[in-house]
């Protein structure tokens, strides 16, 4: 249970969290609508550092908003997109975002209230967590990640490496007439290669 | 009631006290960082730089600071002003954050965390929102073509300057700032005779990549020759343009404030924070503080001759050098180092 500060501050992460979350969905501009979303990753990475998981709350913040935020709001901020006409038939998706939206409210609710279900559960998923002061989140993290599940580690990063390859392959165009430079090319020329003394008659030109 | 005070308002009023000392310091050191680096980029030109405001111009940063608080603030018309008023805030303060858990002295840091050194990459990665919304918001071409450039060219140079970080982190084997700076006591330079040394600092041990933090470290905090964000020949001064007054003057001061913030980040990763030179007098009687700011601003004045020296890249050559370049390079020693650790048991 938390007390005294740590309750404060749970309270504080946490109804911040929820007000940009709806702010993200309700605010007329995209754009505040990503600065809204970059406030909750805030707010969330705030409460992993009071359940004492710093290594996934700076993870997060590097991750989520240091890279895939920025190029979220880059892209919304090329978009050419009459935002006003567009909400004109939003209503119409409402009932598949509405089907999207329960799923996931039911998959929350079958995993936080797990031990209803199955008690032998909790017992399953709990690792042994070392105390904090010995050995810290981080290391701890590392403990796991490189031995029990070394092997779904690498395929997330094999996934991560597809879908990489994947986005490159569909939008690498090569186009004819464009000029590249080419440094080696460059780096390569000697005064034989790169200039040609010639004879000019007065009066002639070449 | 008492014990309240004790657990949470004396320590909290302590931390404060030692925030504001802490920003105290380092506004009065980063005004003469400007002043040393209007004066290094003067002499490189034979002219004499700032030598008006004070003696030998010394007071130049503060009769700056004056003129632009007393300016009036324009709000273009067009511009979305709360994004345009919060965006030099957003710049300001992100970069004064990073601060908090720089150690410059043996246990001397606001606050020794665990993830230290991933507290300062994520607040430096998150320093280019300042600049997108503020090119965002201004309404305006240059401004906008200068928030996308400085976007696409910091997330580019952060992979870089994560991988040499990652480096580090394997021949160090913490994420803690005091830790890094304490592993530096012995290294290379112990083997080679020379005990607790310069020669055991990282910057020989790891080399290339120390070069490679310099430069991603140049673009990460868009100095020349990485200025292509607020290139003054092509974009007038990107996403400050619509700036004045106090705005402008926290862009400016989250700018050099980042400066300075990097340039301690390669002295406590590279070249052993505030451990003398030489474990033998008179270089261990010199207090650590003050070897910290000796190198912090050695490196500084090698910033200053970069912007003096080399002309500014074109924009396909910044990408060039970030992807094609620093990347694999940085991929491979990160590869070779975490190799050589393992095979020679060092680690």
């Amino acid at each position: 249970m938390l007390t005294g500060l740590e309750a404060i501050f749970f309270y504080l992460f946490a109804f911040v969290g929820v007000a940009a979350a709806f702010m993200v969905i309700s605010a007329r501009n995209p754009v505040h609508s990503v600065l809204y979303l970059i406030v909750v990753f805030f707010n969330a990475a705030a409460l992993f550092l009071l359940t004492g998981a710093e290594f996934l709350a700076m993870i997060l913040l590097i991750v989520y908003v240091g890279a895939v935020a920025v190029l979220f709001l880059f892209v919304v901020m090329m978009l050419d997109v009459d935002f006003a006409e567009l909400k004109q038939g939003a209503l119409q998706y409402a009932p598949i975002g509405a089907l999207v939206g329960i799923i996931l409210a039911v998959e929350l609710i079958v995993v936080l209230g797990g031990y209803a279900f199955s008690p032998e559960i909790a017992a399953q998923t709990a690792k042994p967590a070392p105390d904090v002061a010995v050995r810290h989140n981080t290391a701890a993290l590392g403990d796991i990640i490189y031995t029990d599940y070394f092997f779904f580690f690498q395929v997330a990063g094999l996934i991560l490496l597809v879908a990489m390859v994947g986005a490159i392959v569909l939008t690498l165009r090569h186009k004819p007439n464009v000029k590249r430079q080419s440094i080696a090319a460059q780096v390569a020329r000697t005064p034989a290669t790169a200039i040609e003394i010639r004879k000019v008659e007065t009066g002639e030109g070449i | 009631m008492d014990a309240f005070i004790s657990t949470y308002v004396l320590p909290g009023l302590l931390i404060l006290a030692q925030s504001l000392a802490l920003i105290v310091i380092l506004l009065i050191g980063v005004a003469y960082i400007l002043y040393a680096d209007r004066k290094i980029w003067a002499a490189v030109q034979l002219r004499r730089g700032p030598n008006v405001v004070g003696p030998w111009g010394l007071l130049q940063a503060f009769a700056d600071l004056l003129k632009f608080v007393f300016k009036e603030p324009v709000i273009p018309s067009g511009a979305n002003k709360g994004i345009f008023l919060l965006a030099p805030l957003v710049a300001a303060t992100l970069a004064i954050a990073a601060w908090a858990v720089i150690p410059v002295n043996e246990g001397w840091a606001i606050a020794d965390i665990n993830v230290g050194i991933l507290y300062v990459f994520a607040i430096a990665s998150l320093e280019v929102y300042g600049v997108i919304m503020g090119g965002w918001a201004s309404n305006s071409k240059y401004p906008f073509l200068g928030a996308l450039r400085s976007a696409a060219q910091m997330v580019s140079y952060e992979v870089s300057i994560g991988f040499v970080i990652v480096t580090v982190l394997l021949a160090v084997g913490s994420l803690n700032l005091t830790d890094i700076v304490l592993s530096q006591r012995d290294g290379l330079g112990t083997m080679l005779g020379l005990p607790n040394s310069f020669l055991d600092w990282h910057w020989l041990a790891l080399f290339p990549m120390f070069i490679i933090f310099f430069i991603s470290a140049l673009a990460e905090t868009n100095r020349p020759p990485f200025d292509l964000v607020e290139a003054e020949s092509e974009l007038v001064a990107g996403h400050m343009i619509e700036y004045s007054s106090t705005p402008f003057l926290l862009f400016f001061l989250g700018e050099y404030v980042a400066i300075v913030l990097m340039c301690s980040l390669t002295t406590i990763l590279f070249l052993g924070g505030w451990l003398p030179p030489f474990d033998f007098a008179p270089f261990t009687w010199v207090p650590g503080v003050i070897w910290f700011v000796l190198k912090v601003v050695a490196v500084f004045f090698m910033f200053a001759l970069v912007k003096a020296f080399v002309p500014r890249y074109r924009y396909d050559q910044l990408m060039r050098l970030g992807w094609k370049v620093f990347l694999p390079i940085s991929l491979f020693m990160v590869v070779a180092t975490a190799a050589f650790l393992k095979f020679t048991g060092l680690a």
